[in-house]
């Protein structure tokens, strides 16, 4: 049968499975977005600039373990997708881009709104496309997908000149995929799995650092397995917070530049680090060079590049993780390891990490343990970048997999808002909240827009300090207080939630914070909290750059009366 | 401790692989010494032979970022193996009629050849690995060299399936192609 480029992109959609695409529309993609009304299956979501359409992909992606979709036109509107593209190559993400070029006779001559953006994505995208023959389509999408979601996943950006869109070819879709440059290594090899079995069965400090590769792999009950049956503390990295219950007996939190000091401290105390699915990036290792000294490291990756590129290791295991715990936990024998528990246990209590201050102003810390007790754990949480995505990560537990979706490797702000559409919308079941600061919501708050038009349940928490707050934390530790362009004018958030439609609160006093957060919830629809917190609230604990794990500044001692602690388990709210 | 690897690789002979290769190279720090690119035995894939120079390690990396490019479908560090490695040079050297006869001696025993003969110049095509061409260059830069031209070094491994061997059933279904 005879089909137009267009059509065949959106039958290659729709066999794929999709059904919700996030885009923005302009002329030299006009052809393929005319065909949508004809795949009523492919309900697209108008976002307000595509950097959002990328971000929004990609929080559907990440909640629902599918190819999150996204369309945009050329020249500025592909560009405009670059830094969401990124974003899910730092975090592999499966995101495929579809963006509009100009028609093929145009192609160099620098047309109008003609860019190269299969150059420009080059670096960001695990492989890309400029689709010049219509017939070659649906290999090409076929493949796109395959290669999205697959080994380590990633973005694959598709770009189609607008006459390929409209050319009539027979179609004909293909039934295996060749890629002869990309066999991914899903099983670990037997030897090196039992070498790490081996390492694992005799060490006295074991500890496995968890990173975002046990979500993807869906490993949660195979790292469950073998924290047990080895009785192996568990840490996280950022990406990897709800990879492992936090309320755990073994679990043992965040490491990295704002995780817990205890955290901390077990990797450069352990014999043995078992890393899994994480890629030693140094906001988790701090000064790589003293990282985990006294330790041993397995480390498990399905990208044989992560192998070795920061940090040595003593056995490396390339494959998908499930599968290579799987085989492990098979040769783990069980132990005890009780005095290395008990000393992390003490290491806990003396360095508490996740302490909230008795403070007059609203604290918010406070505003995130409170999400946690109103919505019991039970909800996805999305955050901007910078310390509302530190305090976040610190101060909610995190126990359902695949809990927390947050822009880790690019940390890029404005992430939150996005993000948080395409989880709601991926799995609307779900409670989800967008935690966010003042400085990253403004980045994208016109994505308020998507959530009126689209009536996505999101609820908004903007802990509003009137800073950018994290780069005022390093003025203030670093460059003795010079506030150079951090204090942040900002509009009345309720003001301009209301304008979108969307019922909005303002909440000044600690008294007011759980209430608020039970009528959002209560509310039927989205509903944003502008939450006006301590300006100069700091986050602690906190690694100076350029130090090591061992060098942890913490909250001043002395002066904290203490409200409460969100910890895990000595919990007293 | 830097040396200097060759690698081999095969790769999808399509638009844009090159780019993909050398930004690869340029954003990851890695330096290029040279890069050969051709066909290979195989008609939909080309050859690269690419000589960097840098620590055991680094080599690796840049392999293992190599075999991630998706048209990248084999790559191997052939330094430590037996091979033959060549690199082609011309070198445009100034004669004239007193000089002619001595370049043309040296050029005898590099076993190299004039390829062009001129009132002012002759072109001499020389073949061998970089030491050879090397030492041919040197001993002429006292004629007075015009211009060189060099291939960078291509290499194959001694004997047997080479570490790139493909096998034709992995080949992607070509288009129509009309039989010979």
């Amino acid at each position: 049968m005879k089909m137009t480029g267009g059509q065949i992109i959106c039958e290659c959609l729709a066999r794929e499975g999709v059904d919700i695409i996030f885009g923005f529309p302009g002329g030299a993609i006009l052809p393929l977005y005319d065909t949508l009304p004809q795949f009523p299956q492919l309900h697209h979501v108008l976002v307000r600039h595509e950097q959002c359409a990328a971000h929004a992909a990609e929080g559907y992606a990440r909640a629902t373990g599918k190819v999150g979709v996204c369309f945009a036109t050329s020249g500025p509107g592909a560009t405009n997708l670059v830094t969401g593209i990124a974003n899910a190559y730092l975090d592999s993400a499966p995101v495929v881009a579809i963006t509009g070029q100009v028609a093929r006779p145009f192609i160099g001559k620098d047309a109008f709104q003609e860019i190269d953006i299969t150059g420009i994505t080059l670096p960001i995208t695990k492989h890309n496309y400029l689709a010049l023959d219509t017939a070659s389509l649906p290999r090409i999408v076929k493949e796109a997908f395959y290669l999205a979601r697959t080994g380590r996943p990633g973005p694959v950006l598709i770009d189609v000149p607008r006459d390929v869109q409209i050319e009539q070819v027979e179609f004909h879709y293909p039934g295996k995929i060749v890629l002869p440059g990309y066999k991914p290594t899903l099983q670990g090899h037997p030897t090196q799995i039992k070498k790490a079995a081996e390492l694992i069965n005799k060490a006295q400090r074991p500890l496995i650092l968890a990173g975002r590769g046990v979500i993807i792999s869906n490993g949660f009950e195979e790292l469950k397995a073998l924290a047990e049956a080895g009785q192996i503390p568990v840490v996280t990295t950022l990406l990897g917070i709800s990879s492992f219950p936090e309320s755990h007996v073994l679990s043992y939190g965040m490491v990295g530049m704002h995780g817990m000091a205890y955290a901390n401290m077990a990797v450069t105390g352990a014999d043995l680090v078992i890393a899994v699915g994480m890629r030693f990036d140094d906001r988790a290792t701090a000064k790589v060079s003293a990282f985990a000294p006294n330790a041993h490291i397995i480390h498990i990756d399905i990208d044989p590049a992560e192998i070795g590129k920061n940090v040595r290791v003593d056995v490396p295991i390339v494959g998908d993780v499930k599968a290579v715990l799987h085989a492990l936990n098979k040769l783990v024998t069980s132990a005890k390891h009780m005095e290395w528990l008990h000393q992390l246990d003490d290491w806990r209590k003396e360095h508490p990490s996740t302490i909230i201050r008795d403070s007059e102003g609203l604290l918010p810390q406070l505003v995130v343990h409170k999400i946690y007790e109103v919505t019991r754990g039970e909800a996805t949480i999305c955050t901007g970048v910078g310390q509302n995505q530190m305090w976040a990560a610190q101060h909610y537990w995190y126990n359902r997999p695949n809990s927390l979706i947050s822009s880790g490797g690019l940390g890029t702000m404005g992430f939150g808002l996005p993000a948080s559409i395409g989880v709601k919308i991926g799995r609307p079941d779900i409670p989800v909240w967008c935690i966010d600061g003042d400085g990253s919501f403004q980045m994208t708050l016109h994505e308020l827009a998507t959530i009126g038009q689209e009536k996505v349940a999101v609820k908004i928490a903007i802990l509003n300090n009137g800073y950018l707050g994290m780069v005022r934390q390093w003025q203030e530790l670093f460059y003795q207080k010079r506030y150079v362009a951090t204090p942040l004018f900002g509009p009345d958030f309720v003001k301009i939630a209301e304008a979108y439609d969307i019922a909005a609160l303002r909440v000044e006093h600690k008294e007011e914070v759980e209430p608020a957060i039970e009528q959002a919830m209560a509310h039927d629809g989205p509903f944003l909290i502008d939450f006006r917190i301590e300006p100069e609230e700091n986050v602690y604990p906190m690694v100076p750059p350029g130090a090591s794990l061992a060098e942890v500044l913490e909250l001043p001692k002395k002066e904290t009366k203490v409200l409460a602690n969100s910890s895990r388990r000595i919990s007293n709210l | 401790m830097t040396t200097k690897h060759t690698l081999i690789a095969l790769v999808e002979d399509r638009p844009g692989v090159l780019n993909r290769v050398a930004s690869l190279f340029r954003r990851r720090g890695f330096n290029i010494e040279s890069i050969a690119v051709g066909h290979s035995e195989l008609p939909h894939l080309s050859r690269m032979t690419i000589v960097v120079d840098g620590a055991n390690t680094m080599v690796e990396q840049v392999r293992k970022q190599l075999d991630k490019v998706i048209d990248v479908v084999k790559v191997s560090d052939i330094t430590e193996e037996a091979i033959v490695a060549r690199e082609l040079a011309l070198l445009k050297v100034k004669a004239n009629s007193t000089t002619r006869s001595e370049i043309i001696q040296i050029v005898d025993i590099f076993r190299a050849n004039i390829v062009d003969v001129a009132t002012d110049s002759l072109t001499i095509e020389v073949t061998g690995d970089e030491d050879k061409i090397d030492s041919l260059y040197t001993l002429l830069r006292g004629f007075g060299i015009k211009e060189v031209a060099r291939t960078g070094r291509i290499a194959l491994t001694r004997g047997g399936a080479g570490p790139l061997y493909v096998e034709e059933k992995t080949k992607p279904p070509s288009g129509k192609t009309k039989a010979a």
